[in-house]
């Protein structure tokens, strides 16, 4: 299966599911309260999904390494590796 | 220059480690990631070869291979070169046919990938570099590159899921029938192909390891991370996530 289909598969059970409840599909006559908590569970999900996006997309861009000690690292390389290509006779 | 200690004895386990370098107006970076291939294989004492494939480069960039081949020798430099830009996968696909070692490393002859540890160990079928993880980073990024990069990750991961943390790089080491069995089934272009070799590899079953990267800025040339780019990742994304 794709992941698209995956997701397709997904949301359709979890929105099925949420209908349901919602709009008491099969006439189960669950309580009142059931049914006035799903009924704002998409929206809810979908901003508490947006917040934590935000939260490590943040988190990770705050605590993204940068690699001082490899530029310099890599900055001696170059200089000492064109010394010894010159010596070995490559013509730049 | 003083010699380390055994640098002069061959790891006798039969491994041999080719690695395959597309190249395309590289005639500045060439020489220095061929000096410092040598340099490495060299103090750990692994047997490698280093195949060059030049994409009809028109600032010289074979000429510039051909001398390196005089200095390190044929064994040690090979030249493939083709005659005009065909992209990354073909690459691939022309520099494995002439690899004679067992295990296949792919990088970028920009010198943009540092790596400090080791990516043999663990016996993986594909290890993977990662900027995000580990001491893996980044050098001479700005806030709106890195955003973007975390963001499109991010992206990424939700939809796709891969087991990697880092799919756009192309820093990696692949066992060489995994990788020949992976280039066939991929059809992207570019570093979505990477990508998809990732997944694909996951979806095969096969074992992916990582070891954190520097990314060090490109030191010579340009680097390309316009809008044009974003919107072809986006579009290369969308698509993976259909097709796989």
């Amino acid at each position: 299966m794709t992941k698209l289909l995956e997701w397709v598969f997904g949301v359709s059970v979890i929105g099925a599911a949420w209908a349901l409840v919602t709009f008491d599909l099969l006439n189960l006559r669950l309580p009142v309260a059931y049914k006035e908590v799903a009924w704002p569970m998409p929206v809810y999900l979908l901003v508490v999904f947006g917040c934590y996006s935000l939260a490590t997309v943040g988190y990770r861009v705050a605590t993204f390494n940068d690699c001082e000690e490899a530029s310099k690292e890599l900055q001696d390389q170059i200089k000492e590796a064109k010394e010894d290509l010159r010596k070995k006779g490559l013509k730049m | 220059m003083a010699s380390r200690k055994g640098s002069h004895q061959s790891r006798g386990n039969g491994d041999k480690y080719s690695v395959l370098l597309p190249t395309y107006n590289e005639r500045e970076n060439l020489p220095l990631i061929v000096w410092l291939l040598v340099k490495y294989f060299g103090e750990s004492g692994y047997n490698y070869e280093i195949i060059v494939i030049d994409d009809g480069s028109p600032d010289g960039t074979l000429e510039v291979a051909e001398q390196l081949q005089k200095i390190y020798g044929e064994d040690k430099i090979l030249l493939r070169p083709r005659a005009k830009k065909l992209g990354l996968g073909t690459a691939y696909i022309h520099g494995i046919k002439h690899a004679t070692g067992n295990y296949v490393f792919i990088m970028d002859a920009d010198l943009s990938h540092h790596v400090s540890g080791s990516p043999r160990e663990g016996g993986y079928d594909l290890v993977s570099g990662t900027r995000y993880r580990g001491d893996g980073g980044v050098y001479g990024w700005d806030l709106r590159r890195k955003l973007i990069s975390r963001g499109a990750n991010y992206v990424t991961q939700v939809l796709l899921r891969p087991g990697a943390s880092d799919l756009t790089g192309s820093f990696r080491l692949y066992k060489k029938e995994v990788l020949e069995s992976l280039v066939e089934r991929c059809v992207s272009k570019g570093y979505v192909f990477q990508m998809e070799m990732i997944v694909r590899a996951r979806q095969g079953n096969y074992t992916v390891g990582e070891v954190p990267i520097s990314f060090v800025d490109r030191v010579y040339g340009e680097s390309k991370l316009g809008g044009n780019e974003i919107v072809s990742f986006l579009k290369g994304l969308l698509t993976l996530f259909a097709t796989t």
